[in-house]
């Protein structure tokens, strides 16, 4: 009798000691993380801070940036993030209904892009982007929005609508392999070579004084006004309208949405098709503002939007287009502010540098994104 | 004239048989009562009639057409309604587009009318939000005035039953079935809303048939009440009859011990 009851005492205290070391090494373990994501936190605050204040300095003192250029990257930044923003409410809206990060987003802006590339080139030939500009653009705008409304519905259908009920990795691994199959499909039909827009007339490249004193080019004003417009437009569908009222729906409760007499998969459609009209849209804006265009230009705009999706907090609209300026900003003032300021050579080169550290920066400081918002899935049993 | 008939309807999850063989009728303005322990099948028979699941085998048949194999949608679309015993309303919409959604089915302007603001689109989205507080107001004051914007998950337990009731009437529903209305509320909510289901019948003419667990609110309100145990229809009339129904005692309480299980 006597032997198990000290076998079983040396069980328990040897389970005690372990699970006290178990513990310990846990709370050391954590606290060695948060501390380093402290040291982080600090270490980049004070980087960025002095950064700026020594650019500042230089400025005040004449010799690094001028106040003209920085109206000129503010201005670029506001009008690049706009664009990013219009990419954004893509992966924002496909993330609010389907919960999943759909990154064939950005082969969706190219092809539009893409597409009316050549319905540019030819009313350049034909010389009506010479006399009518207007007209042109809205061709151009119509057919890049209807490209890729297109292409996002039919693989919306072919490739995510048989992975509804999958787990949310499996559409987002194969969304992977969509943005690949597009990017190539586009090369082959079109081919590898950059193609470039035709120049747009001289009054939109010319510097307009916007209130009089802020000197803006038109393309910039243009690509601002249309970012705006399509903007509030897609807040007006989706808060006051029926259809809007659905997707928010199937959103938040795809089975009780249909039992209301919504159809979810065609709402699901809708959602894809009103995220790619707005992928359209961004991509002549990336024309208007850049210009060339090739089969992989999708790739870097995509995964910078996706970012500024995240900044503004993923499944929000406003802070979708938020977090697309922010996103431009970092990446034109950014740039040149803070690495300007730290002295580091070139510093124009390292956009992408600083435009992805802004998203490991918000994850660190604000998981949830500026404007993050309880997300219904979490909700669900 | 029979507004929903059931006949035979089964219903199996793995070898659990949640519904065997259950006939059911209930006429135009009546009040049904579905009345049965835990796990005797009630909310699986509403998830079945409402086409979230599809029945084994059994005749479906919603004033006089068969709606088994439709979807939820278009069952919604003829006029068949519910509730939920855990409530699940769209918790970040606001009280008033709760409701709103629940026109869906009722009207039609798509994105095309959205685009260009037709006059159309207009009248409806108008039409759409008087019929909502019209709704809304079945419940007195509680869910109107500043309420109505406000996201459904502010409102108190009670609030969210009666707004899972409003977004059901919404639907302009002929048949409305409601998964325990009362469970959770205290003593004075659970009496008034007893009055409100037997309004929902006197002033707006929908046809009830409602689980529930409170057998004052049961006997209050119930025209004919059904009871079901382990899946099949173990007794049905009025109250008075059910309630001294031998083998609904037994199902609820045992069998007495006199009569006891060992001859």
């Amino acid at each position: 009798m006597a032997a198990p009851l000290l076998i079983r005492r040396e069980d328990e205290t040897s389970v005690v000691s372990k699970t006290v070391s178990k513990s310990r090494a846990g709370k050391f373990r954590d606290g060695w993380v948060d501390g380093f994501l402290w040291f982080i936190r600090i270490a980049a605050i004070l980087v960025v801070g002095f950064g700026i204040f020594r650019s500042v300095v230089m400025t005040l003192n004449g010799e690094g940036t001028s106040i003209d250029a920085w109206e000129n990257l503010i201005v670029s930044g506001v009008a690049q993030g706009a664009m990013y923003g219009m990419l954004a409410l893509g992966y924002s809206m496909v993330y609010g209904v389907l919960g999943f990060i759909n990154f064939a987003h950005g082969e969706v802006f190219m092809g539009g892009a893409m597409v009316s590339f050549f319905v540019a080139q030819a009313l350049f030939d034909n010389g009506v982007w010479e006399s009518n500009f207007a007209l042109s653009l809205f061709i151009i705008l119509i057919v890049a929005v209807l490209t890729s409304t297109l292409i996002a519905v039919i693989v919306e259908r072919v490739a995510y609508r048989p992975l509804r009920d999958a787990p949310r990795i499996i559409p987002l691994i194969t969304s992977i392999g969509i943005s690949f199959f597009l990017q190539y499909t586009f090369a082959g039909l079109f081919g590898e070579g950059v193609k470039t827009y035709p120049t747009p007339p001289d009054y939109l490249r010319n510097k307009v004084n916007v209130l009089g004193f802020l000197p803006i080019e038109g393309t910039k004003i243009l690509v601002m006004v249309v970012a705006l417009i399509s903007m509030i437009g897609l807040y007006f569908y989706v808060q006051k309208t029926r259809a809007g009222r659905a997707m928010r729906a199937v959103a938040e409760d795809k089975e009780i949405a249909a039992l209301m007499g919504i159809n979810v998969d065609r709402t699901i459609v809708s959602t894809f098709a009103v995220g790619g009209a707005m992928a359209g849209v961004a991509g002549i804006l990336w024309a208007l503002l850049f210009r060339s265009i090739s089969f992989i230009t999708g790739f870097l705009p995509g995964i910078k939007a996706f970012t500024a999706a995240v900044l503004g907090g993923i499944g929000n609209l406003a802070g979708a287009m938020v977090g697309g300026i922010v996103l431009g900003l970092f990446e034109n003032v950014g740039t040149i502010v803070v690495l300007g300021g730290l002295g580091i050579p070139g510093a124009g080169t390292l956009k992408d540098v600083i435009s992805f550290s802004a998203l490991v920066l918000v994850l660190v400081f604000r998981p949830r994104g500026l404007f993050g918002e309880r997300l219904s899935h979490e909700d669900r049993p | 004239m029979p507004v929903l008939e059931i006949r035979g309807l089964t219903k199996a999850f793995g070898g659990i048989q949640a519904l065997a063989g259950i006939d059911l009728h209930v006429n135009k303005g009546e009040i049904v009562s579905v009345i049965g322990p835990n796990g005797a099948g009630k909310t699986s028979f509403f998830n079945v009639i409402t086409g979230m699941f599809e029945p084994d085998a059994g005749e479906i048949r919603f004033e006089g057409e068969s709606i088994v194999g439709l979807t939820p949608s278009t069952i919604t679309h003829r006029g068949v309604a519910r509730t939920f015993q855990n409530v699940r309303l769209f918790p970040n919409l606001t009280v008033l587009e709760n409701v709103m959604v629940g026109r869906h089915s009722r009207t039609s302007q798509g994105v095309f009318g959205a685009l260009f603001r037709t006059k159309a689109f207009l009248q409806e989205e108008q039409e759409i939000e008087d019929h909502a507080r019209d709704v809304l107001s079945f419940f007195g004051s509680r869910l109107r005035g500043y309420r109505e914007d406000q996201p459904a998950f502010a409102l108190s337990y009670a609030n969210r039953r009666r707004l899972e009731i409003a977004r059901a009437m919404a639907t302009e529903p002929r048949l409305l079935l409601l998964d325990e209305p009362t469970a959770g509320m205290n003593p004075k909510e659970t009496i008034e809303l007893t009055g409100l289901i037997g309004s929902l019948r006197d002033e707006r003419g929908y046809t009830v048939v409602m689980i529930e667990h409170d057998m004052r609110v049961v006997g209050q309100v119930s025209d004919r009440v059904v009871v079901l145990d382990h899946g099949i229809k173990i007794a049905e009339g009025d109250y008075d009859t059910v309630a001294s129904d031998e083998n609904v005692i037994e199902a609820y309480l045992g069998r007495p011990v006199n009569n006891g299980a060992r001859t």
